[in-house]
Order: structure tokens, then sequence, then C-alpha cells
């Protein structure tokens, strides 16, 4: 089974890289772009039988720092 | 040199460290004798550890984030139980991140705010000289310290930040604030004071040839507070 974990940056928690890419997209004349923020997907592929407890294990003690990131499971089949 | 006879102090290596040397070197002027060395797959430290370093460097080659991977490598769980038994540990660069991924110390290290490396001296103000890292220090004293990082932008939430502050746990800060650290914070101590984090190098300032032996003094430090306890 497929499992895509999106790790992002909390509300809040400055992002330079997101701001830069901002400042990029501004620069490149996109208009009407509020706010960029950066994250990272993770993909997993694991048993069928892998249960949500065993996956946010995985996310609260490696895949996400939750000191300032927060992270979304979703199982792709 | 402080003397320190049957001093035993260790120097942690993961793949990708390249300040375990430099450290060891740091603390053999310090102390007169030779660090341990120890790699980060073995599961056990070596027995009666007066001080654990761990160094600076590109631990995993910073992967997922800087010290995620160190801080569940299989020594980290021996360097967890020593530090909640009171052995000092110091966690210099990549070694603070590792520790605080390790949850020894709270916070992150994230990005510089102007997101470039950054490679200079840094002047800093000791804050706390009640540590056993710190007492040899003068109060308030401004030492110049070698930076190299490129994650040393300090993070905690507001209400941590408060509790550092309050509880004297802010060791040292920078006097310019270079890399967008929350309140301009270089290096922070636990609740109990024997683990220490900070970005600057103390073992990059040990001989005069290095332009300045600001950082002697802190691994001095420990050893005359081992010899006291």
């Amino acid at each position: 089974m497929k499992v895509r974990i999106l790790v992002s940056l909390k509300p809040g928690v400055l992002d330079p890289q997101g701001r830069a890419v901002h400042h990029a997209l501004e620069g490149m004349g996109f208009e009407g772009v509020d706010d960029v923020r950066i994250g990272r997907t993770v993909e997993l592929d694991v048993a069928d039988s892998t249960s949500d407890e065993a996956l946010e294990k995985m996310c609260e003690q490696l895949l996400a720092n939750t000191v300032i990131e927060n992270y979304r499971i979703e199982r792709l089949g | 040199m402080v003397k320190a006879s049957g001093w035993r102090a260790a120097v942690v290596t993961f793949p990708g460290s390249n300040c375990d040397r430099d450290m060891a070197v740091a603390l053999e002027r310090a102390s007169g004798t030779p660090a341990l060395r120890v790699w980060h797959g073995d599961s056990d430290l070596p027995e009666r550890l007066d001080f654990i370093a761990l160094p600076g460097g590109f631990s995993y080659g910073d992967y997922l984030r800087s010290g995620a991977m160190a801080a569940n490598s299989p020594i980290m769980r021996a360097v967890k139980r020593e530090a909640e038994r009171g052995v000092p540990v110091l966690g210099v660069c990549n070694g603070f991140q590792v520790i605080a991924e390790a949850g020894l110390l709270p916070g992150a290290l994230m990005r510089n705010a102007g997101q470039t490396f950054i490679c200079r001296d840094a002047e800093l103000t000791v804050e706390n000289t009640q540590s056993l890292f710190t007492r040899g220090y003068d109060e308030g004293a401004s030492i110049r310290i070698p930076v190299a990082h490129h994650d040393g932008n300090y993070f905690a939430d507001a209400e941590t930040l408060d509790r550092l502050e309050d509880e004297g746990r802010v060791a040292f800060r920078y006097r310019e604030n270079y890399n967008g650290s929350q309140r301009a914070i270089a290096g922070i101590l636990n609740e109990r004071g024997n683990v220490l984090g900070m970005m600057p190098h103390p073992e990059r300032a040990v001989d005069p040839a290095h332009g300045g032996t600001d950082g002697l003094i802190l691994f001095e430090s420990a050893i005359a507070a081992l010899a006291e306890a």
C-alpha cells in the first residue's frame, strides 16, 4: 500500500525558503500570490496491515519535527 | 591546561561528522588526556565517562532534517541514558541539532533566516556563568567563537523561550543576530544544566593560532567542575 506523508511548517514558523520563492514569483511577474510555504512529501510503500498508529509513530519520531512541523497522512491504497 | 588525571571524555562520530577530530584535540588540549572515540553504530559508550561531546559536521548528509537521522542512531540511546544520569553532554553545531532532535534540549534549529551558510567569527555574550560549562567566564563577558552553519536559526515557541530565559538556561547569545535565531540564542542548557547545545564552535578557539582561546575556557570549566564535585 502506498502512503503519502505531507510535512509542512506550522503556521507562524518563519519559512525563509518560502519567502525567497515568493519573492522570486513576484519578480517573475506573477500576481496575486499572497504567501508561499514549502514542505516535504514522503512516499512510503508499506504492508497493507500497517496501522494508523504505526504511521503516526513514524511521523512523530522521525519524519516530522513536531516542534516546527505538522504532518498529514494520506493512504493512497 | 587544567590538571585532570583520569578525566574520561568521549567524542561520538556519526557518518558525516567533520569536527570530531578537532573536538578530540580540544578536549586533550584542555585536559592533557586523549579523548575516547565512539562510533555512532556502537550501542554502548565507554564506562565511567566524565564528558560526552557530539561534534559538528553533516551527519547523514543532513538528510530529512539536520541531525534527525543521527538522533535516532544506536549510540544516542546510550547518550540519552548518560545525560539523564547527569553526565555532561556538549553538542556543538550539528551536535546541537542532534541533541535537539533527540529531545534532550527544547526547540529546533532551522535554516538561517538569510538562507546563506554563515562562516565567520561570532561575538557572543555569556549569559550564564553558573553552569559547569560556563563558570570559567566572567559575567556578561563578550567572547569570540567561530560559527559555520546553514541551519543555526534557533526556534522555540514563546512559552519555551520565556522558560529558558527565566531559568537562566540561555548560555550564549549572539551580539549580532546573524542567523535569525529567536532572541539571538546561540546556546542553551537543559533543566539540570548538564547538557549544553550551541551553534558556535568552541573547539575552534583553543589555540592562539586559531585567533583566540575563548573556547578553551568552556572545556576547562567542565574539567574544573568535575574536580570539585
